[in-house]
């Protein structure tokens, strides 16, 4: 490996895989698993504060704090997946359950993932005969199951927060992975916690706000539109959704799109003001290699577009469609892959002597 | 206490790699990996050019990142002289620790497991030295322990100039440079 800058050449006889010339440990399956691990957490947000504040009158909304619990555990088995996917001695994976790592974030996520399935299917539970009437049909225990969480608030209640503390810390865990490793300059910002958090909560309610447009009956949409998500809906036999409820998500997603550009921007500015390491990590984003994919896959294509379109769609301009969904989707999933990336290539450098 | 260090002179040092094909040998590092390297690192402005060479490897640090960031505890600080370790069946290969070494030094074992520079511990605690320093042909390498002030390594210390790697890392290495 040789290195060069103006006057100053370092050339090394390692030459281990993985590790040389630069580090590249982490493929496809981190950034997947850390995308299923926001949207999860987004998800378990949502669910969670919707239990809470449902209101008998807003029964048509029982699928969005039901349906997505249920999508959030797939997709969690998924993420999972390819995290066990992407361990190279998966035999001891179960190493991981015999202890507890105060030090390690990956110890601490590893628990975190354990009680999310717990907490999904309480939170699903609750309302499922409802949402469902068929399944419920077949399988009365739900119903004996939803009543007796329903009957007390206490535990309504404590499902619901319970969703929102986990997922807060599932969240903030999958950004916290990259944050503490000090060695890789790019990742060293505690800002990350927060920022996937955040697009976490903008996939999710993006997520949410898809199946809404697609089982919302509307006789104008085209026939190409939302074949897939319309067969999950069918398969789900969800109810129609009240279409009162899409421009609520489509503002949180704003809402939510718009803090993630936010932190996106103190992450870069806080590794633009710090030491010379940091600001070349950041010129990989900024200037580099990966600046054209950052800019436009997860700025441009994966915020603002969205942003704007659903911008429009709230104030009427244009239809809800999924355009924006499939957008923040993809926007979140760069983010990740993107960072995964650059982060592995971001290094300390020796001092000259 | 003791803390194990190594001193390694680079005015010494000719970059034979010796060291290298002795803790291979000594270790059974597979074919296309290396517990430790030699680094040429060469600066200035002609004709002041200068030229360091240094035997690298895990640098042992008190402050070690690896460790801290293992979710089995596999990466572990043994108990005699601070050596950094992977207990091999406690590794689940997550690859976290490779990430958190600002020095490169881990690498994922063909069985799996994270691997690296061991200080051969298993020598030393027959009282020998790593395999690299008991090979070393210039004698530039030395080993002992740093927290005693009367070993050649503390004397060493004591008397020569020397530098760790990337010191602003805050791993504060135990492998240390004489200049």
């Amino acid at each position: 490996m040789i290195a060069l800058t103006a006057l100053t050449e370092l050339t090394l006889s390692r030459h281990n895989p993985l590790v040389d010339p630069h580090l590249h440990i982490w493929e496809w399956q981190i950034p997947v698993y850390l995308f299923f691990g926001g949207l999860v957490a987004g998800l378990m947000i949502i669910a969670g504060v919707r239990l809470i504040s449902l209101r008998p009158q807003q029964r048509e909304a029982l699928v969005c704090c039901t349906i997505g619990p249920l999508m959030g555990l797939v997709f969690l088995s998924l993420g999972m997946f390819t995290l066990f996917l992407d361990l190279s001695h998966r035999l001891y994976v179960w190493r991981l359950y015999t202890t507890f790592q105060i030090t390690s974030p990956m110890s601490w996520g590893s628990w975190i993932l354990l009680l999310v399935y717990p907490a999904l299917s309480a939170n699903a539970l609750a309302h499922l005969p409802e949402a469902v009437p068929s399944l419920a049909k077949r399988f009365p225990i739900l119903v004996t199951v939803s009543d007796a969480i329903l009957a007390r608030v206490q535990w309504v209640v404590g499902i619901g927060v319970a969703n929102v503390m986990v997922g807060i810390a599932l969240g903030i865990y999958t950004g916290i992975l990259l944050g503490t490793l000090g060695a890789r300059p790019l990742w060293n910002s505690a800002i990350l916690g927060p920022l996937f958090l955040f697009s976490g909560l903008s996939t999710a309610t993006a997520l949410l706000h898809g199946i809404l447009v697609v089982t919302t009956p509307d006789e104008e949409r085209p026939a190409f539109a939302d074949f897939l998500l319309s067969a999950l809906a069918q398969l789900t036999q969800a109810r129609p959704l009240d279409r009162n409820i899409a421009p609520v998500l489509a503002r949180a997603d704003n809402s939510f799109l718009t803090i993630e550009l936010t932190l996106i921007g103190l992450f870069l500015l806080g590794q633009m003001t710090s030491t010379g390491i940091h600001q070349q990590a950041a010129s990989l984003l900024l200037t580099g290699p990966f600046a054209a994919v950052f800019w436009v896959f997860v700025i441009g294509l994966g915020i603002l577009l969205p942003l704007v379109l659903q911008s429009l769609e709230l104030n009427n301009r244009i239809r809800h469609t999924i355009a924006p969904v499939i957008l923040v989707l993809f926007g979140g999933i760069a983010l990740r892959f993107i960072l995964v990336y650059a982060g592995q290539q971001s290094h300390w450098f020796q001092p000259l002597n | 206490m003791s803390r194990f260090a190594m001193v390694i002179d680079t005015r010494r040092c000719v970059g034979c790699h010796d060291c290298v094909v002795a803790c291979k040998t000594e270790n059974g590092v597979p074919e296309g990996y290396c517990r430790d390297w030699i680094t040429e690192e060469v600066h200035g402005a002609f004709p002041t050019v200068r030229l360091e060479i240094r035997s690298e490897r895990c640098n042992h640090c008190d402050n070690p990142p690896c460790v801290s960031c293992c979710p089995t505890g596999a990466s572990h600080v043994h108990e005699r002289g601070g050596v950094v370790l992977v207990t091999h069946d406690k590794c689940i290969g997550c690859k976290a620790c490779l990430a958190a070494c600002p020095y490169d030094a881990r690498f994922i074992h063909p069985d799996g497991y994270a691997d690296k520079c061991t200080f051969c511990i298993h020598r030393v605690e027959k009282g020998l030295d790593p395999a690299c320093v008991s090979v070393c042909p210039t004698h530039c390498m030395h080993f002992g322990d740093i927290d005693d002030p009367q070993s050649e390594v503390s004397l060493l210390l004591q008397s020569r100039p020397h530098h760790v790697l990337m010191p602003d890392a805050g791993t504060k290495p135990c492998i240390f440079y004489l200049t």
